[in-house]
């Protein structure tokens, strides 16, 4: 095989494992590995990052990293199957080869996060990169250049979490401060029922030093962000993921643009002191 | 800058020496439509012609290009790129406002931080041979917009047609390359200088109706919810062939044809004006009617891109005037915007 030099030559990458998230099947995590040393060691991410993924005869098509950079060798997504790459990835299995390009756009702004209280608030299947920045945080080595991370957490049903093992074991050893909730409960659910922005005003403090990192339905995005604003979030230390159709997720192809602003090349983590400068379309 | 003067019969000998060393790109009558084509014979070239049906972009940035060929087979994945061309090409007779919209695609394709190599190798191989407007069209526009009508932005060497003569002028290091094999040309004297200034202000004086577009930037910054864009839009069909035939617009699609096992993956020239170009996966659609699209072209051309690269991405070619199967005017929205902003101030 020749080395691959241009800017949308994908590299490739082994399933090693498929775990269905859902009750409805509808959401699944890909573990991804590189065939090749050269081109693991060549993708270097951070949290908030994003790839394309190539499903060779279908194409290619944008998705957050949901693993942590500090888990060498294996890149993760949690992908919903909604259009024709996505049903054809939801056949693929163990062993099978897909293509990846990047590490894409920008991460969260891990810099400026450092030394605060995070305050993370997901919803729905966004909470992917999400995931990811809370892995990044916990990892012992990084531990102490955060301050407090408090996680809300929710899903419309309890069938609807992802990464159930992993909310468990965050439970369990109490850092993060874990809020999980659900829009309805069903079953044997012993926890909380409410919407996320509720819960955010019961159980977050005022923002003092802290940071707020949003990612969710856009219902849920615009009531949080009332409920960050009463609680004195500055729009600079809240930060959101924005999502939207790329081709090409280097600032050429033109569809991903919010006024002179490419999210796949300046976002998709903006903050929203940053995002009240563009225009209102996303 | 070195200028020679090359009589008017002298021209079929300067191309078939380019034809020598180089494939040569050039305009030719091809049954009623004028487009850049690969020539073999200075016979098939057509100078005086108005400007070309397409814009001479896709040399550059073609409108369907191999990215790379997969195979996927036993559990190997193989992927080739395609070779670049190897014969260096020259393109021959492009107008001013094309020649400029090449520094705009640059801009796009050939960043500080993101470059196609692809598009860069095209374009580092190719020189462009530019030719002076002297008889601009009704629907031309360059003089508004930053260009003119004998600029050489873009080009490599630039012809001007003197009547008898042609003056040939080396604009860049790569145009004095190519000009080096040229023989048969007589160094240009005090009158060809006097010829080139009358021959500049009669092509500037045919321009009619001039737009202003200073400080259309800030004006389009302020007008977001104008109610101005919920009419705008309306006699819009959304062919797109005012972006198809644009030489700055750059929008492409990334599509794979094949099977699992072969096939290609195709980079395709894409339009704003598509409902499915921001389309997502979920069916939201940030631009889902035709007023957003139309803002989103206006925008992306005079504010944003004027935003991110300094200048407005339109070099007035006209191409989208003419073609537009309803009439939507380009100039005549621009001085609307102008207008209204007088209005409200």
């Amino acid at each position: 095989m020749m080395i691959a030099k241009g800017p949308y030559v994908p590299v490739p990458m082994r399933i090693e494992k498929v775990t269905v998230e859902t009750e409805d099947r509808s959401i699944k995590t890909f573990d991804l590995s590189f065939i090749h040393k050269e081109d693991e060691r060549a993708f270097r991410y951070l949290p908030g990052q994003f790839a394309q993924l190539s499903v060779f005869g279908k194409g290619e098509a944008p998705f957050g990293i949901a693993s942590s950079p500090t888990r060498a060798g294996l890149l993760q997504f949690t992908i919903s199957r909604a259009g024709l790459l996505t049903s054809a990835l939801h056949q693929m299995e163990h062993g099978d080869l897909v293509g990846i390009r990047g590490p894409l756009g920008s991460s969260f702004p891990l810099q400026e996060m450092e030394g605060r209280d995070l305050l993370v608030i997901g919803g729905g299947f966004a909470f992917t990169t999400l995931r990811s920045l809370i892995n990044y945080v916990l990892e012992r080595d990084n531990r102490s250049r955060f301050g407090k991370l408090t996680v809300v957490y929710g899903a419309r049903t309890p069938g609807m979490l992802l990464y159930k093992g992993e909310l468990e074991q965050w439970r369990q050893r109490d850092d993060p401060k874990l809020h999980v909730t659900v829009d309805a409960a069903n079953g044997d659910w012993k926890g909380r029922v409410g919407v996320v922005p509720d819960v955010v005003g019961d159980v977050a403090a005022a923002a003092d030093d802290a940071y707020a990192v949003v990612c969710g339905p856009p219902a849920m995005t615009r009531y949080t962000l009332l409920v960050l604003e009463r609680l004195h979030f500055p729009p600079e230390r809240v930060v959101l993921s924005l999502e939207m159709k790329m081709k090409c997720g280097i600032g050429m192809c033109g569809r991903c643009n919010i006024g002179s602003s490419y999210v796949c090349r300046e976002g998709p983590a903006f903050t929203l002191a940053e995002l009240r400068r563009l225009p209102p379309e996303y | 800058m070195r200028a020679v003067l090359l009589a008017k019969d002298q021209m079929s000998v300067l191309l078939e020496a380019l034809l020598q060393d180089h494939e040569v790109f050039a305009p030719v009558n091809d049954d009623g439509v004028i487009a850049f084509r690969q020539v073999n014979s200075s016979q098939q070239v057509l100078l005086d012609y108005h400007n070309s049906t397409l814009p001479p972009k896709g040399l550059f940035f073609p409108q369907t290009e191999a990215l790379f060929v997969y195979s996927l087979e036993r559990g190997q994945l193989a992927l080739e790129e395609p070779q670049p061309a190897s014969r260096a090409q020259v393109l021959f007779g492009v107008r001013p406002c094309d020649a400029r919209s090449f520094t705009f695609l640059d801009g796009v394709f050939a960043g500080a931080n993101q470059c196609d190599g692809c598009y860069l190798a095209r374009r580092e191989n190719c020189t462009v041979v530019g030719l002076s407007c002297t008889m601009p069209k009704a629907t031309c526009f360059c003089t508004s917009v930053g260009g003119g009508p004998l600029s050489a932005t873009g080009s490599d060497v630039l012809v001007t047609d003197l009547g008898t003569d042609y003056l040939v002028e080396v604009v860049t290091d790569k145009g004095a390359l190519l000009m080096e094999s040229v023989g048969g040309c007589r160094k240009a004297d005090e009158d060809s200088v006097r010829r080139r200034r009358e021959a500049q202000a009669s092509a500037e004086a045919a321009f009619r109706g001039a737009i202003r577009t200073e400080g259309m930037e800030r004006r389009l910054q302020e007008m977001w919810d104008d109610p101005f864009w919920d009419r705008l839009h309306e006699k819009c069909i959304g062919c797109g062939v005012c972006t198809y035939l644009c030489p700055t617009c750059h929008c492409f699609d990334i599509v794979d044809e094949g099977s699992e096992q072969r096939g290609r993956r195709l980079k395709l020239w894409d339009s704003c004006m598509f409902p499915l170009f921001t389309q997502h996966a979920s069916g939201h659609n940030p631009r889902p009617t035709g007023k957003e699209r139309w803002r989103q072209r206006l925008m992306h051309k005079f504010r944003y891109w004027a935003e991110s690269h300094g200048e407005a991405g339109c070099v007035g070619c006209g191409r989208c005037v003419v073609n537009c199967p309803v009439n939507l005017d380009i100039r005549q929205v621009l001085n609307e915007i102008e207008s209204l902003s007088k209005r409200v101030q």
